[in-house]
């Protein structure tokens, strides 16, 4: 079984390495795979969900079967944790051996440790798997409207989705615009995360999107001169909201997972995900009862890219690699995309398969309870870094008691 | 006070002979593997709360991160909420466990009460508060029990049970972990006073029982757990895991914020959140101040009282209250336990279904193949910091006894640093010298960074039971030719084996709770059942968190388990108490 395994691993590299020989190939892929034999990748992840830690398991196995590297999850209770630490070790002069070898990061994360110069690269377009990526999707060149020139590879997708109990609800919020009144109708039934998790303010960003008149700005840099102005329409729909909310909008879960319990629990009837399976996935796991539904906003919700990153001070940078690549292999990305894996939608173009690979990726059963892909299509892309901590700042200074 | 003078009196005049090297050094060794990460944590605390941090680009020493912190929205009821429930649970610990003590006085708990005890000692702080979230909650057991039945509600209610403005809950919660550990703590130094043969005395005087308790009992033993009670006033004004749970979130506790700023993304927020650790470390030592001066205060008021002679009084009723009062908070954390491992087997389990509907093994067999690495993690990093600290105490109070100098015994106060230091205001700068040795990620530097933690509660449960075993019996064996080693290993060792077995438990079931060192230290490579516990519970999976806090429970559990029983089993119960009278 290993053998096969190795095989079949060794044959699709091989493959890869030659189609990518053409472009700037920096170095034969094969000198990368030979470097991380036997290294051991310290990968810090968000551990925060049961089904990501046992997906990342599942990678370990995989990579130490094909190329001998072991991967050992480092579970972060926040992203910033790693960012951190890559800080400290900076502080301390530690710059050649830091003990952070590859990072699930985007947005605001990525922003601080590429803006200062802690990230290894450009290596994405090293990659093999790297042709396969879908580059008509602009978030996985754009993360949060900075260019990723190679300093990240991708390896997830994600977008705002709305999952309710259609025991209770019957019909949900379609708009933006339309959440006050639906929670007047449903008061103490709807809730976001906490404004400092990422689901949180990516809500926060969604109504801005929907509500401010000219949403091309959100695209630059938060500018003082323009946050006021911008954001009016934003506050003065909160206001209408925020009485209906789950504990009058005094209290909020502190994560989607915590969310998610809510839900469970029946304490809610809605509440946003940034996985559009994720309503299917859990229902499957028996997590949420099978009267749950997944909806989409007209108009198109945010979108984007989960990427890995490794900082300028890892040790084993020829690992790291290799498990970048294999996160955008297909059978790692078919892996993740069915409801036992991840689920959600695929970074790679199916396009560029072969229609052999295009097979693993059969359409999961409809379920009553997933998104449909058709709604996905429409995903706004997310606003410039700057603004998710602007907002933070100014939502705890008008609603912290 | 008279012991302390008997002790000096009879203690055995400095013998260098009889003091090898080590012991010798214990004191100094044990002070410099503490002060050293201390003083550096701190200093790397102090520079980056007056701006100066050149790695993020802070270069002058200034004012700002000050204005900052104090311009933050919430921050001054974040202070409030972190002085209500701090303060509110210590005051309610100290006063529910001697009113309980007082009440059973004489009368004995038996090994009952200690053995219900036992599980909600050894449960970690964040699983527990996980349970207990889950009983409290609108949509929580207790809700679920009257409801629709008694209630009419088929949905929960939208009231703020858990995570409440007020912090009640966390109150609650800290209420449910601190009334155990300082029951232990005082009936463990009761076990050192002569408490039945002085109530006799007093009931032949006339007293009634809590009278005698009260003006007699407590003023001696109160000396005894003085450090206990700072050390639990500490922790619960800087507690994280379980504000993070149960308290609010906006604004959480102030400790949380500052978590929250040295975790941001904005690596600036770095600044104010090193004054915030350094306001919150003002906060517990001027707490702790306070609450001496009170001590002062009452103990001056109080003689008059006793001396005054009343010998009856109405406090029988109260005293019941508190005993009441603290069966009800150790049912509460004994059922935060079993909803936990209810819900590590749950498939669905809806509001208002009192027991879950499906059963599923799904969660631990996904998890055995993924636990055993932290397990085994775990327990030696626990095992180690353990053992280390143990034989440090012991030289440390060996060497007291041999007549060590009287500074050497007061630089011992140091130990208790890092109790009453709040982790946060440290853990960065610490890590910083970890680092600049090349020991981060690395199980040294975890066992280092537990032994800050682990090794004052065992000097906390060793130190007065050691201090307080009669010198005659030493000095008898002495005189009948035996070596000082020999001393130790035949007489003094069996005589307190369950002071030191009850240490190491302690100091096993403080090395699993301990969550930022073990991140800090380990700099995260270092996973034990702890950190997957608390990263779970960041996720508010019930179900995965009742499989590690279960884990996590057992291990401590068991240890304590070994303790007592061995010690139950004694005919000769350890009974060095007349020293003190």
């Amino acid at each position: 079984m290993m053998r096969r395994h190795r095989l079949a691993a060794l044959a699709l590299t091989g493959a890869w390495a030659f189609a990518a020989a053409a472009p700037a190939a920096v170095r034969p892929w094969q000198a990368v795979l030979n470097a991380a034999r036997g290294q051991t990748v310290y990968f810090d992840a968000w551990a925060g969900d049961p089904r990501v830690n046992a997906y990342i398991a599942w990678v370990g196995g995989e990579l130490a079967a094909c190329c001998a590297v072991t991967l050992r999850q480092v579970p972060l209770a926040d992203t910033a944790t790693a960012v951190t630490q890559v800080i400290a070790e900076k502080a301390a002069g530690e710059n050649t051996d830091g003990t952070v070898d590859l990072i699930w990061i985007n947005g605001p994360n990525f922003y601080a440790l590429r803006h200062r110069g802690l990230l290894y690269g450009p290596f994405a377009a090293e990659l093999p798997n790297a042709v396969l990526v879908n580059r008509h999707d602009p978030a996985n060149r754009i993360d949060f409207t900075v260019p990723v020139e190679g300093y990240e590879s991708p390896w997830r997708k994600a977008q705002l989705v709305f999952i309710y109990d259609s025991a209770y609800v019957r019909h949900p919020p379609r708009s933006i615009q339309a959440f006050p009144a639906w929670a007047k109708a449903h008061p103490g039934r709807f809730t976001f995360p906490q404004v400092q998790n990422f689901l949180g303010v990516a809500f926060l960003e969604q109504a801005l999107y929907a509500l401010t008149p000219d949403p091309s700005v959100l695209q630059r840099p938060v500018s003082e001169a323009n946050f006021a102005r911008v954001t009016a329409p934003l506050w003065a729909w909160y206001d209408r909201l925020r009485p209906y909310l789950w504990r009058h909008g005094r209290e909020f879960p502190a994560s989607g997972p915590a969310e998610r319990q809510l839900l469970e629990d029946g304490e809610i009837d809605l509440m946003p995900s940034f996985n559009p399976a994720e309503a299917a996935a859990d229902v499957a796991a028996g997590l949420l009862p099978k009267t749950v539904r997944t909806v989409v906003l007209e108009g198109g919700t945010l979108g984007n890219t989960s990427f890995v990153a490794i900082p300028y001070n890892s040790p084993h940078k020829a690992g790291a690699m290799v498990v970048a690549n294999f996160l955008l292999s297909p059978q790692a990305q078919a892996r993740a995309g069915s409801l036992h894996g991840l689920g959600g939608p695929t970074v790679l173009d199916l396009n560029r398969l072969t229609p052999a690979q295009r097979a693993q990726f059969a359409p999961a059963a409809a379920t009553p309870w997933g998104a449909a892909p058709d709604a996905l299509q429409r995903s706004v892309p997310e606003p410039h870094p700057s603004w998710a901590a602007r907002l933070v700042q100014a939502w705890e200074r008008r609603y912290t008691p | 006070m008279s012991g302390t003078t008997l002790q000096r009196g009879l203690a055995p005049a400095p013998a260098p002979v009889a003091m090898p090297f080590w012991l010798r050094q214990a004191p100094r060794v044990t002070l410099a593997l503490f002060l050293a990460p201390v003083a550096a944590g701190l200093l790397g605390t102090v520079l980056p709360a007056f701006g100066y941090l050149p790695a993020i680009g802070g270069r002058a020493v200034t004012l700002a991160p000050w204005r900052i912190l104090f311009r933050q929205p919430g921050i001054g009821t974040a202070i409030g909420l972190s002085l209500a429930s701090g303060l509110g649970a210590t005051a309610l610990s100290v006063l529910l466990v001697f009113g309980c003590c007082a009440h059973w006085a004489g009368r004995q708990p038996g090994r009952i009460g200690r053995s219900v005890l036992a599980p909600v000692l050894a449960a970690p702080h964040a699983a527990l508060a996980i349970g207990l979230a889950f009983l409290l909650a609108p949509s929580g057991w207790i809700v679920r029990a009257l409801s629709p039945w008694l209630t009419g509600w088929r949905q929960p209610p939208d009231i703020a049970t858990v995570q409440d403005p007020y912090g009640l809950a966390l109150t609650a919660g800290l209420l449910v972990k601190e009334v155990p550990f300082l029951l232990l703590m005082t009936v463990s130094a009761l076990g050192q006073l002569p408490v039945a043969r002085t109530l006799e005395a007093a009931a032949a005087l006339g007293y009634d029982r809590a009278s005698a308790w009260v003006k007699l009992i407590l003023p001696q033993v109160y000396g005894q757990v003085r450090l206990p009670i700072y050390a639990v006033l500490a922790y619960a004004l800087s507690v994280v895991d379980m504000s993070l749970i149960l308290g609010p979130s906006n604004p959480p506790t102030l400790s949380v914020l500052a978590l929250q700023w040295f975790t941001a993304p904005d690596v600036r927020m770095y600044f104010p959140a090193a004054a915030a650790a350094l306001l919150q470390l003002a906060v517990v030592l001027g707490s702790i101040g306070v609450l001496r001066a009170l001590e002062l205060g009452i103990g001056r008021v109080g003689r008059c009282w006793i001396a005054a002679g009343r010998r009856r009084s109405r406090a029988a009723p109260v005293l019941r209250l508190a005993a009441v009062g603290v069966c009800g908070l150790t049912l509460l954390g004994v059922l935060s336990l079993v909803a936990l491992a209810l819900w590590s087997g749950a498939a669905g389990w809806r509001f208002p279904a009192l027991w879950p509907r499906h059963w599923s093994a799904a969660q631990w067999i996904r998890q055995i193949g993924t636990v055993a690495w932290p397990l085994g993690t775990t327990v030696g990093v626990a095992a180690a910091s353990s053992l280390a600290a143990l034989l440090l105490v012991l030289g440390c109070l060996e060497n007291e006894q041999h007549g060590a100098a009287v500074p050497a015994r007061r630089s011992l106060w140091l130990l208790y640093l890092p109790l009453l230091v709040p982790q946060i205001a440290f853990l960065f700068g610490m890590q910083v010298l970890l680092t600049v040795c090349r020991l981060d990620g690395t199980l040294i530097a975890v066992i280092w960074s537990h032994l800050l933690f682990v090794l004052p509660y065992v000097f906390l449960a060793l130190a007065d039971p050691w201090r307080s075993l009669d010198q005659r019996y030493a000095r008898t064996a002495l005189c009948l030719g035996a070596s000082p080693r020999r001393v130790f290993l035949r007489i003094k060792l069996p005589l307190l084996l369950r002071p030191v077995l009850v240490a190491a438990a302690v100091g096993l079931a403080v090395s699993i709770d301990q969550y930022l060192p073990t991140i800090f230290a380990g700099a995260g490579r270092v996973v034990t059942l702890t950190t997957e516990a608390v990263t779970l519970a960041s996720g508010g999976d019930r179900r995965m968190t009742g499989i590690f806090g279960l884990l996590q429970a057992v291990i401590p559990l068991g240890a304590y388990c070994i303790a007592i029983g061995a010690t139950a089993a004694r005919r000769f119960a350890p009974q060095p108490t007349e020293g003190r009278s």
